[in-house]
């Protein structure tokens, strides 16, 4: 028999409900009436062949009870009643009902919804073709083991690997400088290797690609743009297309947008992707890297064999150029997908753990209220049973009961989980969010619905076996015993107080973590930064490139700025720096202490080019020596501030102060230490505080420095007025 | 006497099926019709009958239109799909094998 004809048959047993009670009545009517017509036949009166015929057939009800089992009708209808009859004892009992469906939607919300996260950034495909061939590599150092190339040794290793089908770059240092009608703002955006889309399998939905030698530096620039960014800037116009921008000063065609689901977390929020130029600045030198390579493996090559062909040309090219690539004697690959999510992986997972060491919770505690209250209810199930419940009907009531539970607080539980989820991701701060773009996605799909019912069914079949199982394990007659009160045989006490360790054992397990990572949060908040933190305003600064070229045009730009700052109500003092403090940890140099020996260490230390009141203005702690004065510049000698890693580590029991360092690229400038200051944070809050190599601004300008103003007033009244 | 309970088990699905497997018969048809071949040995209770039918029915070895009896009677036929006639000859061949196995063992004479 076809299953699909039986599906038929049993759908229209069920769908046409009454008309096959009508039929089943009609026919046993009709054999009844052919019984007292045989009866009649035979020479009984009117009444003892209707008297005769009852006989012969039986109970009539019975009968038909039988075919409606045979129809599986009666499966149907036991169903309803039975949840019906569990409905009405979860509200006869609002107290266990509420509490045991409130508990399960708690566990089932934490869980589904940190299981929307695991699915958004773990599980779910990045939007690149055929994303587990793609691979990011790097130069490794011995003092970083991700650490991104320059232009040249990315170009190298261009043509020298083997393993690669493609291999192509960012850059880091992105931004761009957009002239608009009204004047210039900076919007972010980077810079690719022409076939960077091709390499990640991406096409654009509208337009074009760059075609390969786009990214030479006599070709045309171009450039795509990000679906958010034709949204919001060009309103979504398709005439787009052949549009010029004018980026960092050259003017650029616009030639394609990207999709919309197209994101690379590992740069973040980007909305303008021009072409790399060799011809840049920092990608002439091999001794500036900028660049982020991926690369798809050729079909057949594992990333170890990959990995190996890269160390060999690494090492060739540090032999080749033992200046610059001295330290970057390695390589390092890693997939893409590690370097894209690999930071909340962890995260991911742990907190995955404790939701589901809280599901258990909730599911003990539910099981374990069940238990009690079966205790309650023998009573009812012995007097059901003596009135002639068959056993069977009686477990097929638990285990409605049970996944009615289940179903109830399930539902609640991804009502919960979908606001959750909401909620969590509203907490992550916007700017954090951009790094983590496979977020936005989140919410309730199949799977996350899919396992919000598989944590359901589970429980279901825990609160409807537990139940099933104290009953039949214990005499149901007992129930019936005069005085008999809440029996409990020894096993299910015992099984009972297991239940409460394990309770006890995870929840310290979960409270122990939990009073960790506050603990962590609190060390982190309550870190000595070096400085007062509080009523300190950071403003980033850029301006167009060519405007602001020279160094003496810089230092007058700084002084306008600083004085313009100044005369603004409530601000105090105000300084700039290369990069504010607990900033990410870019920008270094490398020196050699003057009368040392130097066998070409790379003795890299952050390096911050900083006004004169930049201590001052942070409220730093000065411990030998003294700070910059605003008359040191170009035209008197150079002076450093050290901090007391680098002091530690560099001169371990010595006085740095009066003592002479040249930085490795320029080795004929002395520079004397005038002054040793307490660490100040400047890179991030939870790494390793940095050896620091403090220099003035006005001997060393730089582009777009970070403004920091001390303020009496709040920070935020600041800003406006900052900003004009 | 036949009750139901005395037929070996399956034994009545194959009555039934056999029974109708030349013309479509109604279930009192069904019953006298077994009865009357059986020389009234076999008497189909009709509190297994109906249930019966209606299990075949639900697994569709036979199926059911209503058609007028020769009396003028409104009925439910029951008739051999294709699905039926199959599963016939299969219960047919294993009676045929277990009525033969049985013989074999009560006729032995080393008993």
């Amino acid at each position: 028999m076809r299953w699909i004809d039986k599906l038929l048959l049993r759908f229209r047993s069920l769908s046409s409900h009454p008309r096959v009670e009508q039929e089943l009545d009609d026919e046993l009517r009709f054999h009844l009436q052919q019984q007292i017509d045989e009866n009649l036949t035979a020479g009984m009166s009117t009444e003892e062949a209707h008297y005769a015929a009852r006989r012969t057939i039986g109970g009539l009800a019975q009968i038909r009870e039988q075919c409606r089992d045979m129809r599986g009708l009666n499966m149907v209808d036991n169903a309803v009643q039975d949840f019906r009859y569990a409905i009405r004892q979860l509200r006869r009992n609002p107290g266990f009902a509420c509490t045991s469906i409130f508990v399960l939607a708690l566990g089932i919300c934490a869980a589904v919804a940190i299981f929307g996260f695991v699915d958004a950034a773990l599980i779910k495909p990045l939007p690149y073709r055929d994303q587990s061939r793609l691979v990011a590599a790097f130069e490794s150092s011995p003092g970083d083991g991700r650490s991104v190339l320059s232009y040249l040794d990315f170009a190298d290793w261009k043509s020298l690997n083997k393993v690669f089908s493609s291999i192509d770059a960012y850059a880091l240092n992105g931004g761009f400088t957009l002239s608009t009608g009204t004047g210039a703002e900076q919007v972010p955006g980077t810079r690719v290797s022409a076939g960077f889309f091709r390499t990640l399998g991406v096409t654009p939905v509208l337009g074009r690609d760059f075609h390969s030698g786009e990214d030479s530096p006599a070709a045309t620039h171009t450039v795509l743009l990000s679906y958010a960014a034709w949204q919001s800037r060009f309103g979504a116009r398709l005439d787009v297309l052949g549009q010029t921008v004018k980026l960092n000063g050259a003017p650029s065609i616009i030639i394609g947008v990207l999709p919309r689901d197209f994101h690379l977390a590992s740069y973040g929020a980007a909305e303008f992707w021009a072409t790399l130029r060799s011809s840049d600045n920092c990608e002439q030198h091999r001794e500036c890297h900028n660049l982020i390579t991926i690369a798809r493996l050729k079909d057949g090559v594992s990333i170890e064999t990959a990995s190996a062909n890269m160390q060999s040309i690494a090492r060739q090219l540090r032999n080749q150029y033992p200046d610059s690539n001295r330290d970057f004697g390695s390589a390092n690959l890693v997939s893409l997908r590690n370097v894209i999510v690999g930071d909340v992986r962890p995260i991911l997972l742990v907190l995955l753990s404790g939701a589901g060491l809280l599901l258990i919770i909730a599911y003990v505690n539910v099981t374990t209220l069940l238990l009690a209250r079966c205790d309650k209810r023998q009573r009812e199930i012995a007097v059901r049973e003596a009135l002639g419940a068959s056993s069977s009907r009686l477990f097929h009531q638990f285990a409605t009961e049970g996944f009615a539970l289940a179903a109830v607080g399930g539902f609640f539980g991804l009502v919960f989980a979908e606001w959750g989820m909401r909620l969590l991701a509203s907490l992550i701060p916007a700017d954090k969010m951009d790094n983590m773009p496979y977020l936005r996605g989140l919410g309730l799909n199949l799977l996350t619905v899919a396992s919000a019912c598989s944590m359901s069914l589970l429980a279901a079949i825990l609160f409807a076996t537990i139940p099933i199982a104290r009953t039949s394990l214990s005499e149901m007659t007992e129930g019936l015993k005069e005085g008999a009160r809440g029996y409990a045989g020894t096993t299910w006490r015992r099984f009972g107080s297991n239940l409460v360790v394990v309770e006890v054992a995870i929840a310290i397990v979960l409270m122990v973590g939990a009073g960790l990572l506050g603990k962590s949060l609190y060390l982190l908040l309550h870190l000595d930064v070096g400085f007062r933190p509080d009523h300190l305003a950071l403003l980033q600064t850029a301006w167009p490139p060519g405007s602001y070229d020279t160094d003496q045009q810089k230092i007058v730009l700084e002084r306008q700025i600083l004085d313009r700052i100044l005369t603004l109500p409530g601000v105090k003092s105000a300084a700039i720096s290369l990069a504010p403090p607990i900033d990410s940890a870019w920008g270094t140099t490398s020196f050699h202490v003057a009368g040392r020996p130097n066998h070409g260490e790379h003795n890299e230390v952050l390096n911050r080019q900083v006004s004169s009141e930049y201590f001052t203005t942070l409220q730093a702690r000065l411990l030998r020596g003294r700070y910059f004065l605003e008359a040191e510049d170009a035209s008197k000698p150079l002076v450093v501030i050290i901090n007391r890693t680098l002091a530690r580590k560099y001169f371990p029991n010595e006085d740095p102060v009066g003592m002479q360092i040249y930085n490795d690229w320029e080795p004929r400038a002395l520079m004397q230490i005038v002054g040793l200051v307490d660490d100040i944070k400047e890179g991030p809050l939870e790494g390793a505080t940095l050896p620091v190599l403090y220099v003035p601004f006005n001997q060393n300008p730089v582009a777009w420095p970070a403004l920091l103003v001390r303020t009496s007033l709040a920070e935020a009244s600041l800003f406006p007025k900052m900003v004009t | 006497m036949g009750k139901p309970s005395d037929l070996v088990q399956g034994t009545l699905d194959l009555l039934i099926l056999k029974t109708i497997s030349l013309e479509p018969k109604h279930g009192w048809a069904i019953a006298k019709r077994i009865q009357q071949i059986s020389a009234e040995v076999l008497q189909v209770q009709q509190g297994s009958l109906y249930p019966a039918l209606h299990r075949l029915e639900q697994q569709g070895w036979i199926k059911a239109h209503w058609d007028e009896t020769e009396g003028g009677r409104k009925a439910k036929f029951y008739s051999l799909t294709r699905a039926g006639r199959t599963q016939m000859e299969k219960e047919l061949a294993q009676w045929d094998r277990l009525s033969t196995a049985i013989n074999l063992v009560v006729q032995t004479n080393e008993a």
